[in-house]
């Protein structure tokens, strides 16, 4: 058990997917404009990233692995997350109304967020099993929403200050990010 | 005289991922030298180029409700075939870049130009399209790439050109430099554009 809430610590604060490892920087910038947004984009992440985890896991080792087809990962895997989101967008329109209300657009973004698919390379890379890849999943997943969520935050405040007018929109952005990251970076040695 | 027009479009118009704020993720990533971001540059114009002239080719073919996954297919199928070349003849370049060359599949600038772009025009105008993104894309890595090599570790292209008694700050090298270059980067072109807009319109 130990070693799973040091693998979650890890994955969390100290290789924090989107400032440390740069997965997933695109909704990174594009939905931290609001709380609302970034709480509704954290969450799908979540949900999805790792059922995604899972799956593609699963695919990789009794489908592709047995019959030596590993060079077909990056399609086999693009292609499962892309149904995937189809399906799980689906299924929670018909089950949970109130929940797909919340998550609406965000569940279509999600095939094209490269955490999905970078934290579903990473688990074959370093050799993870299963119970390991779903952990390692979920714990990357609560790291993009709590960076996304401490972003959205910090940039509600923009609204308020006088920002120099090179800096408006993306740049500001990007610099706040940069001070987020260089905040987690004091984490490293944690674990 | 129109095929002219969309490549250099791409290379100050609308040059990734300055003007086009996409594919980030191996902007930050891959930039900690020139040449990396070089490398990285080239392997996406090369699967942009092709997705382009594919997805041109088989517009008429390819039915509306299904051409997302349609445009995935094709984009994954070159960035196979990029992982493999560079496996077998660019093996340190690969070593480095590591994740971020299956990476290129979800690279939102190289979608983006097959349903904005290469799913409504010919062939031709879409090579010329994807050619020049995709060089725009290079040059912007490889600049970013120089200046942090340069003020990370005092070297350009690997040769050591500061004074001796320079002190390269790892900051820039680290990952919360790479997000504030590329902010510092961002706003200085924002501070051309404004000043060529307001010299034109004092005229």
């Amino acid at each position: 058990m130990g070693d799973f809430i040091l693998l979650m610590i890890g994955a969390i604060l100290v290789n924090n997917i989107l400032l440390i490892r740069f997965l997933g920087n695109c909704p990174f910038l594009g939905v931290s404009r609001s709380m609302d947004t970034a709480t509704g984009m954290g969450m799908a992440v979540i949900f999805v990233l790792t059922l995604a985890g899972t799956i593609t896991w699963l695919v990789h080792t009794y489908i592709l692995a047995p019959l030596g087809l590993e060079y077909l990962r990056t399609i086999a895997f693009i292609l499962v997350i892309a149904t995937l989101v189809q399906f799980v967008e689906m299924v929670v329109q018909k089950t949970a109304p109130a929940l797909y209300e919340a998550l609406g657009i965000f569940l279509p973004l999600i095939t094209t967020n490269c955490a999905v698919f970078g934290v579903a390379i990473i688990n074959i890379n370093e050799g993870y099993d299963l119970i390991t890849s779903i952990f390692f999943s979920f714990a990357s997943a609560c790291g993009f929403a709590l960076a996304l969520v401490l972003m959205a935050g910090l940039r509600q405040r923009f609204a308020l200050v006088g920002i120099p007018k090179a800096f408006e929109g993306t740049a500001i952005g990007l610099v706040t990010a940069g001070l987020i990251a260089l905040a987690f970076s004091g984490f490293v040695g944690l674990v | 005289m129109a095929i002219t027009d969309e490549f250099t479009k791409g290379l100050w118009q609308t040059i990734p991922p300055f003007r086009l704020v996409l594919g980030l993720c191996p902007t930050l990533a891959t930039t900690t030298s020139g040449l990396n971001g070089m490398g990285m540059g080239l392997a996406t114009t090369f699967v942009l180029v092709f997705s382009n002239i594919f997805v041109s080719l088989l517009r008429r073919f390819i039915p509306n409700q299904v051409r997302i996954a349609s445009f995935i297919v094709i984009i994954a199928s070159f960035v196979v075939i990029v992982e493999l070349l560079m496996q077998a003849y660019f093996y340190p370049l690969f070593k480095i870049l590591g994740i971020f060359i299956p990476l290129i599949v979800v690279n939102c600038i190289i979608l983006g130009r097959a349903e904005a772009f290469a799913s409504k025009q010919g062939p031709l105008a879409s090579l010329a399209d994807g050619l020049g993104i995709g060089l725009g894309f290079t040059i912007s890595l490889f600049v970013l790439g120089c200046i942090r090599e340069l003020l990370g570790s005092g070297t350009l292209l690997d040769i050591p050109v500061m004074w001796s008694s320079f002190e390269p700050f790892a900051f820039m090298l680290k990952p919360p430099g790479a997000f504030v270059a590329l902010g510092i980067l961002l706003a200085a072109m924002n501070c051309i554009s404004q000043m060529q807009a307001r010299k034109g319109g004092g005229r």
